[in-house]
């Protein structure tokens, strides 16, 4: 992240669970976690992004302070004493779980996600059939994308990616409030309305499917979507001389997806419209052969 | 493709952005007007139109989306067609003991469902601030003229729709638009031991000349002598606690600020007073503005701030006219802006109206708020003393608070800490309503009992109360043997309760404590900010968990269990204490077992 290489930066040393641990100056309760190799759930947080500490599932005890504080956000200080494992911290960490896997539709999530739930014993069941949902059809409104709010967590990251830390389009932002809050363009205008320059940031960095190419969409609705059977190829991409790194998601011979790696220097995982849907002309001489088969 | 704003809509905007002072630099207006811009395109149109958005931004480069998400957080702000003039009928908990399921009735009645089109509507509302005249109202109507006069002119629709509510039985619909409308009993007995409220009533709160008559601006005379570190060392010797709710050291806090090395500094009072059952700052705005202005002065003064924001609540049109009103004379008569009194010392105050989210009472909400995005709690640290409104050291009041300043600095603050009790020194303002024969403010010295209060109170009407609610939707209840509670902050605390913003609500024998409790429930529900997920969701399953607990099923656990989360996880206080009051209730056995209790 923003840590400074070389010599000169201070460290600070805090107590984890009992054990001293040293991090750079500046560094987070939850970087010191992982230098640790002590597992921390994280859902709004990444690495190529401003913690905005809203899903408070990486919460934490922190010895003197009345709440548990966010290890994505809060700052190691010198002496502070952490415990992440206590009944406290597991519990508002359960709780977090449950309260996203009773209202949101986390089918799609990062396989992490499903492994904490298990680790903090969730049971979002539990709230009963009639617990409210953000269930609601998906947005289909154009050929790229597919915005399907049931599995929206709202961990801000799309937002994010959007405006100033990334593509600085603002198409979107949170609007509502309460459970009523909700990612949307302005009056809900439909994506081509409104602002989007269709880089597919936003898909970038959702975690739980929310926001999906088309193309992935399709191909889960006919139920030809297999991971396993995808192969992913790194290159450079050919459109301008900036030298964003490429990774083609491949099935089948076909490419059903474009991302870029987070720790690529040039992109940290961010894309342009070329880049990232700019792939179809590969496809096209692929495919009248099979037109012809099919 | 995007919307074009209408002619009245254009107008409504740049009139408002063309009666500001010239900016310094040429280019869009700052940021932080377009809460107020928002605000101005409603008051004269009713709601916001995709045109009318776009043309605010268009005016502040700002994105659309982005200023949707800021107009689609506030309950005021409406983002479709609304009638222009909109009753917003308080259902919440005094008003619900006062039978404002009648008035809703006959709204609904008269004008149809909630939230029309047409001429005049109604809407259900949180808490109007106006307890103690239960049930009430507040009316929001386009033409920011009559919005903020007093009483209501005749001949339109609403009026004869008013009379037409007063003269039905069973519904008296106070409205808190007139003026004197906060009831201070001890006033009308003459009482001569107050000191807070001691000017209400006495004089013209549009006046200068009869604030200064009796006694105003003295104190910062006494200020200006002393200098800004001898304020600043009364006030720590005064041991004031902040009155809004968290009873931190006002000193500490000023200290902080004055001596803070970063520039500039920003003063902030807190007049967002939305805790349900409050209308203790509304009373002190409303018929003692100078003295708010007096004190904002002295705190700028204290800590090194030259420009002010004072957060109104927007349901309290009145309390912001006065305000106006005030701030205008001031500045005429050289209380305000540059060297005022002579003193070589710039300050002044910029209103802004809050858009109806009890949020932004939270001071980093708040902080957002003003900014112009969404009123959004800042994870603390770091504390507003160090980086608070733009980033940098603000001194952040709540308006009793500031009040109490004017007496620490004419009297000193060791004399201020002779009043009261060891740790809660000076008096406190008390908003007491419910099944009490005298509803309204009251003023007592810290040491006096919950049960001395409701004496003085007129006592409980109808027989020993079931409980008393302390603190407000976001405090706990008392069971009623608990009336020798001392009324301090340190007595509430060791009764496991909390004084928080003052409130002082009584249930009599008849109180239907489920629907109560379960009012309060969706209060926090409706109030969420929606930002972290245990105060967004855990809201909702705590209203859920709620009435399936009162309809019979074991859900104690449950509840216990999302109380915890919400407490622990949450990033700001609305989280922390959405479910005391709801925990507090189960414990007392008030509510649940599937009959009314």
């Amino acid at each position: 992240m923003s840590v400074a290489r070389g010599s000169t930066v201070r460290s600070v040393t805090i107590a984890v669970d009992g054990h001293d641990v040293t991090v750079p100056e500046g560094s987070t309760i939850l970087a010191a976690c992982r230098e640790a190799g002590i597992p921390t759930p994280t859902l709004c947080f990444l690495e190529t992004l401003t913690p905005v500490n809203t899903c408070r599932v990486c919460v934490v005890e922190l010895e003197g302070s009345r709440a548990l504080v966010p290890a994505c956000s809060r700052r190691a200080e010198a002496g502070m004493v952490v415990s992440t494992d206590s009944e406290r911290v597991r519990h508002s960490r359960k709780m977090v779980l449950e309260f996203l896997g009773s209202s949101v539709d986390l089918s799609l999530a990062d396989e992490e996600i499903r492994q904490w739930m298990h680790e903090y014993r969730a049971d979002p069941a539990r709230y009963g059939s009639r617990a409210e949902t953000v269930a609601q059809p998906p947005k289909v409104q154009d050929e790229l994308y597919i915005r399907d709010y049931e599995k929206c967590i709202l961990c801000y990251k799309c937002v994010q990616a959007c405006g100033v830390e990334a593509q600085n389009t603002f198409a979107i932002a949170v609007a509502g409030r309460g459970f009523d809050a909700r990612i949307s363009t302005e009056f809900d205008v439909t994506l081509p309305d409104s602002a989007c320059v269709y880089c597919g940031n936003c898909i970038g960095v959702c975690p739980t499917g929310a926001l999906v190419f088309k193309t992935e969409f399709d191909m889960r609705r006919e139920g030809t979507w297999d991971e396993s059977r995808q192969s992913v190829t790194r290159t450079i991409c050919s459109y301008c001389g900036v030298g964003c790194n490429l990774d083609l998601h491949v099935q089948d011979n076909r490419i059903v997806k474009v991302t870029s790696p987070l720790d690529h220097d040039v992109t940290s995982g961010h894309l342009c419209i070329k880049g990232r849907f700019g792939w179809r002309h590969v496809q096209a001489g692929l495919d009248e052969p099979e037109a012809e088969e099919g | 493709m995007a919307a074009a704003p209408s002619s009245a809509e254009r107008e409504a905007v740049d009139a408002f952005l063309g009666s500001l002072p010239a900016p310094a630099a040429s280019g869009p207006p700052p940021r932080h007007l377009l809460l107020p811009a928002l605000h101005a395109l409603v008051d004269a149109i009713g709601w916001i139109s995709e045109g009318g958005l776009n043309h605010v931004c268009e005016r502040f480069g700002v994105p659309p989306a982005e200023a949707y998400g800021v107009a689609s957080f506030y309950a005021l702000l409406p983002t479709g067609p609304r009638a222009p003039v909109v009753i917003h009928a308080c259902d919440d908990i005094a008003c619900r003991m006062a039978g404002a399921d009648r008035v809703v009735a006959v709204l609904e009645e008269v004008l149809g469902p909630a939230g029309g089109t047409d001429a005049v509507t109604w809407l259900p509302s949180p808490c109007v601030g106006a307890c103690d005249r239960a049930p009430a109202a507040f009316i929001q109507r386009t033409n920011a003229e009559n919005a903020t006069v007093d009483g209501l002119a005749p001949g339109l629709p609403v009026e004869r729709l008013l009379a037409d509510l007063a003269g039905r039985e069973g519904t008296d619909l106070a409205i808190p638009l007139r003026s004197g409308s906060v009831r201070i009993p001890q006033i009308e007995d003459g009482s001569t031991e107050l000191r807070l409220l001691r000017r209400i009533g006495r004089l013209d709160p549009a006046r200068l000349d009869d604030y200064q008559a009796a006694g105003g601006y003295e104190a910062l005379r006494r200020a200006f002598d002393l200098g800004p570190e001898g304020v600043v060392r009364e006030v720590s010797d005064s041991r004031l606690l902040g009155r809004g709710g968290a009873a931190f050291p006002a000193g500490r806090k000023w200290a902080a600020v004055a001596t803070a090395p970063a520039r500039p500094h920003y003063l902030v009072c807190n007049a967002d007073e939305s805790e349900p059952g409050t209308f203790k700052d509304r009373a002190l705005m409303e018929e003692d503005p100078f003295a708010l202005v007096e004190a904002m002065t002295i705190a700028g003064y204290a800590t090194g701030c030259e420009t002010s924001y004072l957060y109104v609540r927007g349901e309290y049109p009145t309390a912001t006219a006065r305000l106006e009103h005030a701030i205008a004379e001031c500045r005429r008569q050289g209380l305000l802006g540059r060297d005022v009194m002579g003193a070589g010392f710039d300050f002044d105050i910029e209103i802004r109206r809050g858009g109806g989210a009890y949020i932004c009472g939270e001071e980093t909400a708040l902080f957002n708020s003003i900014e112009g995005f969404r009123g959004e709690p800042r994870n603390k640290p770091p504390f507003p003393t160090d980086r608070g409104l733009f980033g940098k050291p603000t001194l952040v009041n709540n308006v009793e608070t500031l009040i109490n300043v004017l007496d620490i600095v004419l009297e000193g603050g060791p004399a201020f800490a002779g009043v009261g009790t060891e740790a809660s020194t000076g008096t406190k303002l008390f908003c007491v309503s419910g099944s009490v024969a005298r509803p309204g403010l009251y003023e007592v010295v810290f040491g006096v009992t919950l049960g001395e209060l409701l004496e003085l109170a007129g006592g409980v009407s109808g027989g020993r109360p079931r409980a008393i609610l302390l603190g407000g939707a976001a405090g706990t209840f008392v069971p009623p043997d608990r009336l020798d509670i001392p009324l301090t902050f340190e007595g509430t605390r060791a009764a496991g309760a909390s004084l928080g913003s003052g409130v002082v609500m009584v249930f009599g024998e008849a109180a239907d404590m489920n629907d109560i409790v379960l009012r309060i429930a969706a209060f926090f529900r409706h109030e969420s900010c929606g930002q972290c997920v245990p105060c967004r969701v855990g809201t909702v399953r705590q209203e859920e968990a709620l009435r399936r607990f009162i309809g019979g099923e074991d859900e104690a656990g449950l509840l216990d269990e999302i109380g915890r989360a919400m407490g622990d996880a949450s990033i700001c206080g609305l989280g922390h204490t959405a479910a005391l009051a709801a925990r507090s209730a189960i414990s007392l056995g008030l509510i649940g077992n599937g009959d009314r209790r």
